[in-house]
């Protein structure tokens, strides 16, 4: 049910560019409004939960260890997996965004017949994230060919090396096959398991196939259908200067993907996608384990009034006398 | 505690990555708009297919040229005016779309493409030249 929600939601949208294009002729809506609006909407959804975050109190020092604590020097402590440090924080975090360490422990269970409870590693879940992150961050980072005038050098270091093996022309990337084989398991991983799949709600499904969605209509440009490069690149760069020109001649399914990028935009501050920006800010992982070397006072805490045994004694010591009672002092 | 500056600093990072492309355009201001082709088209040959067809897929059909050539060593095509043509970039193609620099290259150094076409053929001008 939750998948076919998803892909109704996904059909919709992609109806939607089809009708207006073809039917009503809304090139400019579709072709200049729409993606401004999407940029907007997600600059300003990201930066309206960031201050949320930035206007929350820290939580107490909460970090999940996986390893000694540091204490005293001849115990060896771990420095990654229980940083007592800035800088082991910071270790700690660039490995976690750069090679999602944690999903690298990520377990599985299962009940094989005749067998007991099974745990055991499971490890395509990290490597899979792995390559779909790191496959459209290449993307992402190669449509900078679009978006700026002169080219900067990263991008055709980028396209020569996921270029390498130069199949065909134009040249087949290794990232456009494995961001969608990627996703293609990260999808039947949520749909295989009945675990998983009790689990995973639309919020899962949605994004994985709008993603995916957005992979395959770019594919198509470049593989199958085709587009003119340059025609779209002049597009592009009337939009990042502010100076909109509506293309002509240029195919649907480049709407249809322009489109899904501004739905993927709009749609990511308001979702579960927001972990871009929520891992940084995952007190389990940035906060340094230092509990027992520094005193943490929490500083929204009101005074307490105390009231010693001392002064207790005080208040009562004729009453403790009469009554016969130990007194500290006579 | 809080953790108000150093998300404030993270928040005028992240826009000045996510602007990056509007804001490196406005201070290159290098934009020209597409560049031009020059082609000649003094000796009056036909176009080898619409001009819309090649500004999407003129590496699609070199590619099956090339097939063709070296893999079925059939060296000639017909156009769709029925003339036959020779199924060769350096000498067919390049004798309107004469100029490498003016021509192919002006459009794909616009659009970030770098063939391999070059990477073994070699410009005729330059052959002549040297």
């Amino acid at each position: 049910m939750n998948i076919l929600i998803s892909a109704a939601a996904l059909l919709i949208l992609i109806l939607l560019v089809i009708v207006g294009i073809e039917a009503a002729g809304l090139e400019y809506f579709f072709g200049v409004f729409i993606p401004y609006m999407a940029v907007v909407i997600f600059l300003s959804g990201i930066i309206f939960k960031l201050i949320g975050w930035a206007r929350s109190p820290v939580p107490f020092r909460i970090p999940t260890i996986a390893g000694q604590q540091k204490s005293l020097g001849w115990i060896k402590s771990s420095k990654l997996d229980s940083p007592a440090t800035i800088l082991g924080v910071v270790g700690r975090m660039v490995l976690e965004v750069l090679l999602f360490r944690s999903l690298f422990r990520n377990t599985k269970y299962e009940t094989k017949p005749g067998q007991k409870l099974v745990y055991g590693s499971a490890k395509f879940l990290w490597i899979a994230a792995l390559i779909f992150h790191w496959s459209f961050l290449i993307i992402i980072l190669r449509h900078l060919r679009y978006i700026s005038e002169p080219i900067p050098s990263l991008v055709p270091l980028l396209q020569n090396l996921d270029g390498f093996f130069q199949v065909g022309v134009p040249e087949l990337f290794i990232t456009n096959i494995l961001i969608v084989v990627s996703l293609a398991f990260l999808f039947m991983r949520r749909t295989a398991d009945p675990k998983n799949r009790y689990l995973s709600l639309t919020a899962d499904y949605f994004p994985l196939l709008l993603i995916l969605a957005i992979a395959i209509t770019g594919i198509m440009m470049r593989y199958f259908t085709k587009v003119d490069i340059a025609g779209i690149k002049t597009f592009a760069m009337g939009l990042v200067s502010f100076k909109p020109v509506v293309p002509e001649s240029i195919n649907v399914i480049f709407y249809i993907h322009l489109f899904l990028v501004s739905s993927l935009l709009v749609y990511f501050s308001f979702s579960k996608l927001l972990h871009m920006v929520g891992v940084f800010l995952s007190p389990t992982r940035n906060l340094s384990n230092n509990n027992r070397s520094v005193r943490h006072v929490n500083p929204w805490d009101k005074p307490v009034r105390i009231h010693t045994y001392e002064e207790y004694e005080d208040e009562f010591r004729d009453k403790m006398k009469a009554a016969g009672l130990p007194l500290e002092k006579e | 505690m809080y953790d108000s500056g150093k998300i404030l600093a993270g928040i005028i990072i992240f826009i000045l990555l996510i602007t990056f492309p509007f804001w490196l355009n406005s201070i290159q201001g290098e934009y020209k708009g597409e560049p031009e082709l020059v082609i000649d088209r003094s000796n009056g040959a036909q176009c080898v297919k619409s001009t819309d067809y090649m500004r999407n897929s003129h590496m699609t059909l070199l590619n099956e040229w090339r097939d063709e050539v070296v893999r079925n060593d059939n060296r000639f095509y017909t156009i769709s005016s029925g003339e036959r043509i020779e199924m060769s970039l350096s000498n067919t193609c390049m004798s309107c779309h004469a100029n490498k620099e003016e021509f192919c290259d002006r459009c794909h150094d616009y659009s970030g493409v770098k063939p391999y076409c070059w990477d073994c053929h070699i410009e005729q001008k330059k052959l002549e030249t040297n």
